[in-house]
């Protein structure tokens, strides 16, 4: 067995594949690093394998916390992982954009799968998870629900300022003036898929255009960001765990090259 | 000559760092007017007009290195500068108020001497200095190059105010120009330049003899001695050692081979220096150039004043886009580069601003993989040591990627 672990700001993430390359399990507990994410996503993941950590022959690490990570062998950078990953999941990807807690990414493919460019967002929360979390809060809903009341907007407002502190008084400021929640919760979206659509087209657009990292798992962001790279964008499957399966896929080719040279 | 047989250019330049300072403040202790001067001005003249000169950017880069920015900084904010101004002017303006720094004292001007060759801020930041407190400027203005090549009225431009120059600093010194003299600073500068770039080129044999963040506290001496007998001494002792070492097939460092050669797009991140040093060690990245070697390769022919002013209005900063991008394709395939290092300074927009498109320019030429990380020359709130990891990390990634493709045909 191979492990994969992706330790975020925000989330941890882990999954199992076998030596044929199949993904065995893959688990996601929404508490990052430097907490007890890192043990609790392990457990999960292998009693719903019915696996111990003594099965795992080789274990790879990303995501911020991965050079903290030591159950690892090997560390490997979010970009590396989440290439691998999608074009695991999802073959013919061109272009992935990762959005997660802290940072956000947009990753170009060269058509063997290997990571061509890349950017990330500047040293600033817009475009990023945190900026939803921000949002959310400010309009009294959890990150889940936002899409189901961005969905209900009849009028989209702009929020204008691409600072996250910025933006939260803009939005307090729309809402006392009487603009409807849901439209405020559409027009977050559409600023964090302008914002990512820069960082897009920054490195290049290649179809097809994969969405990762957990803010994917929002059905109207995912519209939002399709709409403004005018492309069809789809989430990966297992949106959250990508990084975490790319790393579980190094983590077979690692021990094998490993065994290549030792035999 | 026995002495530099024991002396190793590091040493020299230790030294002359500490004569340059020393020399400065000596000279306001007995009444002779000190001069603050830009990076790349035509200091000949003040070299041929014996006026002890120190240089801000410099100054600021070393209260950076040595993390003690944040004071003059604030200050400087505190006064109404905002956050969005360069660096090195904020470190500057503070230090012109509050006078003191642990990290290295200059003393405070009578005359100062700005050519905006390298970029536009410098012009405001000095007018300030010389309003504020009460002393001439001598400005440069030095358009930006929008052509290919520098137009002939520009050359003409910069050529008609080195000579009204001349005119200024005989008032303002009350004594001659002498053009003998001028003519043997002009013939030792473009000497020392030519060593430089001399030392500078040994990086092209891999493994690079040097190790390029040393080439960045060499660069304090291109700047600040490149018109005297000592600049001249200690840049060829440099090209000496580093030709010893290329010969002897020596690499960057004693304790890691080098395995990945890169160049670095912009200034260093003084206040996180030994961190951005490391991680790139760490991984067996040299950084083994930049847009550096040729900002000071300030090249003419000796009494050439044309010549002379044809290069100050040449610096890289002041070229246009087109031709940034030859420069950086050529230093790809001159030196072997596998991978670019771009910082995104704060400080710097006329470096930012054109960044991203030579990287795609760079990258559609050559296809080597580069990434940009933010930070700033002096000021140490705008660096994130993780982002900076990731992104190294990352290029390893890549560089590692395109080997091994080679390695299989």
């Amino acid at each position: 067995m191979y492990l994969g672990i992706d330790i975020g700001s925000t989330s941890t993430k882990a999954a199992l594949i076998d030596g044929k390359a199949n993904l065995v399990a893959q688990k996601v507990v929404n508490i990052g690093t430097g907490t007890n994410g890192l043990e609790l996503v392990l457990a999960e993941l292998l009693h719903e394998a019915g696996l111990t950590m003594e099965d795992v022959v080789y274990t790879v690490a990303t995501g911020y916390g991965r050079l903290l990570c030591d159950v690892a062998d090997k560390q490997i950078t979010e970009i590396s992982c989440h290439a691998k990953g999608v074009s695991y999941l999802v073959s013919g990807t061109g272009t992935i954009i990762d959005i997660g807690g802290q940072d956000s990414k947009v990753i170009r493919l060269d058509p063997l799968g290997r990571v061509a460019n890349f950017a990330m967002n500047e040293k600033c929360a817009a475009g990023t998870g945190r900026f939803l979390e921000v949002m959310g809060r400010v309009l009294g809903c959890k990150l889940d629900e936002l899409s189901d009341l961005a969905g209900a907007s009849t009028r989209e407002i702009q929020i204008s300022s691409v600072c996250t502190v910025f933006a939260e008084s803009e939005v307090i400021s729309q809402l006392s003036m009487g603009t409807r929640r849901e439209d405020v919760a559409k027009g977050a979206l559409v600023s964090i898929a302008k914002r990512v659509a820069g960082l897009c087209k920054r490195v290049g657009v290649e179809p097809k255009v994969v969405m990762t990292g957990g803010v994917a798992l929002n059905k109207n962001m995912v519209e939002a960001m399709s709409r403004e790279l005018k492309e069809d964008v789809q989430a990966a499957p297992y949106t959250q765990a990508v990084g975490a399966i790319g790393a579980a896929l190094f983590a077979m080719e690692a021990a094998e090259k490993k065994e290549n040279n030792n035999g | 000559m026995d002495d530099d047989k024991k002396l190793t250019s590091k040493d020299f330049l230790n030294q002359l760092v500490a004569k340059h300072y020393e020399g400065a403040l000596q000279a306001k202790a007995e009444g002779k007017p000190v001069v603050w001067a830009t990076s790349i001005c035509p200091q000949e003249l003040l070299e041929t007009m014996d006026l002890a000169t120190v240089y801000p950017e410099n100054h600021a880069a070393a209260i950076g290195a040595r993390k003690g920015a944040l004071e003059f900084i604030e200050n400087a904010e505190g006064k109404g500068y905002s956050s969005d101004n360069c660096s090195y002017a904020r470190v500057n303006l503070g230090y012109a108020d509050i006078q003191k720094a642990e990290a290295q004292d200059i003393p405070m001007p009578d005359l100062l001497f700005c050519c905006s060759n390298i970029c536009n801020t410098v012009i405001k930041w000095y007018e300030n200095l010389s309003k504020t407190l009460q002393i001439p400027l001598i400005l440069f203005d030095m358009p930006f190059n929008h052509t290919y090549e520098v137009p002939e009225h520009s050359i003409r431009y910069m050529r008609g105010q080195i000579e009204y120059a001349i005119g200024q600093l005989e008032d303002f010194t009350k004594r001659k120009f002498d053009y003998d003299k001028f003519g043997e600073v002009m013939e030792l500068s473009n000497a020392t330049c030519e060593w430089w770039k001399k030392a500078t080129d040994w990086a092209k044999v891999i493994p690079s003899p040097l190790n390029g963040f040393d080439m960045f506290n060499y660069m304090a001496m291109i700047v600040c001695m490149r018109g005297n007998a000592d600049g001249h001494r200690l840049f060829k002792m440099w090209h000496d050692e580093l030709e010893a070492k290329a010969k002897a097939g020596l690499g960057p460092w004693n304790s890691a081979e080098e395995q990945y050669r890169v160049m670095w797009d912009g200034i260093a991140c003084w206040p996180h220096l030994s961190t951005t040093f490391k991680a790139l060690k760490k991984y067996g990245i040299n950084m083994v150039t930049s847009t550096y070697p040729d900002s000071w390769n300030v090249r003419y022919e000796k009494n050439d004043l044309s010549g002379m002013a044809k290069a100050y209005a040449s610096n890289y900063a002041n070229r246009n886009l087109d031709y940034d991008e030859d420069n950086v394709v050529r230093l790809v395939k001159d030196f072997s580069l596998d991978g670019i290092v771009y910082h995104s300074n704060r400080s710097c927009k006329l470096m930012d601003f054109r960044q991203y498109e030579i990287q795609r320019r760079v990258e559609a030429a050559t296809g080597i993989p580069s990434v940009v990380f933010d930070g700033d020359q002096t000021d140490p709130r705008a660096f994130s040591e993780a982002q900076y990891e990731t992104r190294i990390q990352a290029l390893v990634e890549m560089m590692e990627e395109n080997k091994e493709a080679r390695r299989k045909g």
